[in-house]
């Protein structure tokens, strides 16, 4: 805990704006000028806060993905019946047929 | 007869069983309750009274035909709204999942089916389970039953509110970095978060896939061992879902504790404990001694890191799960028409600029669908952790964030296991402080995540944890023990609950409604 305060106090603002904007793109998010700066200020004080974990030497450590390690969890190879597709398309905002929907990809 | 609502489920079992109720009568008494109360404390987004309604006939028409309609046969139970119910509204809390009808029951909804359970509707949540107060929910506020000013904690907020509220007497939350345990214990509650891959996630809307894990809420650990039977087991739907059989768990419970070691957290007891927590807490390690536990000291060293760990974790896993969400597949699309429009009226402007480059820059139709959608559908919290993890994993600071947080989770673990050489449990508080004001922390999502210190190394090691109620603060609010043991070991963590529960009435209190 004195460490996370001391932390907290020794935050410095290393994301720029133009980073934090450069992520809004990355994640697929639209950003309005306020969001940018809010986002900008909050993202430096948590990222300020973990960085602390540069502190721990972990040279020889393996990452650790899952609580649970478990390896090879295998499904016989065999068709089984999955979802329609008249009902996996129920909840699609717009569809054509058997096809979502969405603006055109290619010119105008 | 005395107020259904006040029951435990065992209780209410045992007067269906044997004839003395319907689950007509039972289901009824709840939803009378959730009418005269929830508009205070709002725990449910959705309730269908008809519905339950008729589950219920159709459950006591099976039991004067003399069938065993199941072991949680005419029950109500109330349902977080991150888990899937066929053709039924599932919204997370979110904007963009507001009209979404799943077209399949998740795993647990459909255990919960077949053993006879009555959903009596889904409850409120901070949008997709991300947050300790549920104040980030798009779709509801809720408030703590003991002080309506304060929040309820979270992300299972309406699932611990139902509860500790007599508007259900058991529910189902979800667990990432503390979900469940968190708001049972600022309201009073028994809530566990089992091992990771006891209970099956099909079904349940993604957040972080390593750390969530789905566990039960109610008064009593008894009640909790009940619910827990039903839902565990393996489900060939989740790959991470554990092939291990289900013990009894009610039974074991009622084997003493004589001999238990339990190991008193070090780590736990530090700068930031609140005096009251910790006050009650000590008082209960007592109790347990009482009780014929055999009390240590261990230490979990890298603790002071786990909040550093989990927030650089949960927000890639999240970014990465809820990329899903881009208005094409399901859920909400913002208007294409204001896209179509505002995009032309951004190339006119910047053709009479000249300015060539930002031209090339602009969005295509397409990626501005996408980003539109996601900034409409999603609220600031969703979107603050959906940044974090895009920035931890992209190029250049993968090693630097992710890598490094999966290293130190190692570290975090070994210390559990470590520790669980020397003790059967460890023994702690679940959080710092009890149930704060509302709107208190919403500015400061940092102050909101440094509340997590106790509970989220359970998420990144894996290992189950229990929250019971242990006391309440001057100020009346509850404050919650959290008992943690090594993987598999809930059949202990719900006996030593449940002889706590013996010794205490903590759990008997019941916050004043009118």
């Amino acid at each position: 805990m004195k460490s996370q305060q001391a932390w907290r106090r020794g935050k410095k603002m290393s994301l720029t704006r133009n980073e934090v904007e450069r992520v809004s793109l990355l994640a697929r998010l639209q950003l309005t000028e306020d969001d940018l700066e809010t986002m900008t200020t909050q993202l430096n004080q948590i990222v300020g806060y973990v960085e602390q974990l540069a502190q721990l030497p972990t040279d020889n450590i393996q990452p650790m993905a899952h609580g649970v390690e478990r390896f090879n969890v295998f499904a016989n190879d065999e068709r089984r019946p999955s979802l329609p597709c008249d009902e996996a398309l129920t909840n699609a905002p717009r569809r054509d047929d058997d096809c979502y929907l969405v603006p055109a990809v290619l010119g105008d | 007869m005395a107020d259904l609502t006040d029951y435990t489920a065992v209780k209410l079992l045992s007067l269906l069983q044997a004839g003395e109720l319907t689950s007509t009568e039972l289901t009824k008494a709840y939803l009378d309750r959730i009418e005269a109360c929830d508009q205070k404390i709002g725990s449910f987004l959705r309730t269908d009274p008809e519905e339950s309604l008729k589950h219920a006939a159709a459950m006591d028409r099976r039991r004067n035909a003399g069938e065993s309609p199941g072991p949680l046969a005419g029950l109500p139970i109330a349902l977080k709204d991150n888990l899937c119910t066929r053709g039924q509204t599932t919204t997370c809390g979110s904007r963009m999942l507001e009209n979404f009808k799943p077209p399949y029951d998740a795993t647990v909804v459909e255990k919960l089916r077949e053993a006879g359970a009555i959903p009596l509707g889904k409850t409120n949540l901070d949008e997709f389970a991300m947050g300790g107060s549920t104040e980030s929910s798009a779709l509801g506020e809720t408030c703590n039953p003991w002080n309506t000013t304060c929040i309820p904690g979270g992300s299972s907020g309406g699932a611990a509110t139902c509860i500790a509220s007599g508007m259900s007497p058991l529910s189902i939350g979800s667990d990432t970095g503390g979900s469940i345990r968190q708001p049972a214990a600022f309201c009073g509650v028994v809530g566990l978060k089992p091992t990771y891959g006891r209970v099956s996630r099909m079904g349940l809307v993604a957040f972080a896939s390593s750390l969530d894990q789905i566990g039960p809420l109610a008064r009593t650990a008894e009640d909790a061992a009940l619910l827990l039977e039903v839902i565990a087991g393996h489900d060939a739907r989740d790959s991470t879902s554990l092939d291990q059989s289900v013990p009894r768990y009610r039974s074991v419970l009622q084997q003493p504790l004589k001999g238990l070691k339990l190991g008193v957290v070090e780590e736990h007891f530090g700068e930031g404990l609140d005096a009251e927590v910790e006050s009650a807490v000590r008082e209960s390690i007592r109790v347990y001694q009482e009780l014929g536990a055999k009390i240590t000291s261990v230490s979990l060293p890298h603790s002071e890191y786990a909040i550093a760990t989990y927030y650089v974790i949960a927000p890639c896993e999240a970014s990465s799960n809820l990329a899903r969400y881009d208005g094409v597949h399901y859920g909400y699309r913002t208007d294409e028409n204001i896209l179509h429009a505002t995009l032309k009226q951004q190339r006119s402007g910047l053709s009479a600029t000249d300015d060539e480059q930002a031209l090339n820059n602009l969005d295509s139709p397409l990626v501005r669908l996408y980003r539109q959608t996601r900034a409409e559908g999603f609220g600031a919290e969703v979107k603050r952790r959906i940044m974090l993890g895009t920035y931890a994993l992209s190029a250049g600071y993968y090693e630097a964030y992710y890598l490094k947080a999966l290293k130190v989770r190692r570290l975090i673990r070994q210390d559990y296991d470590e520790a669980f050489r020397e003790v059967d449990l460890v023994i702690g508080p679940v959080t710092p402080t009890p149930a704060f004001p509302r709107g208190s922390k919403i500015d400061d999502p940092l102050a909101m995540y440094l509340g997590d210190l106790y509970t989220v190394s359970a998420n990144l090691a894996g290992v189950p944890a229990i929250s019971i109620p242990c006391g309440f603060s001057n100020a009346g609010l509850p404050i919650g023990l959290q008992l943690q043991g090594p993987p598999l070991s809930e059949d202990r963590l719900l006996q030593a609950a449940h002889w706590f529960q013996k010794e205490t009435a903590w759990h008997q209190r019941r916050p004043a409604l009118n």
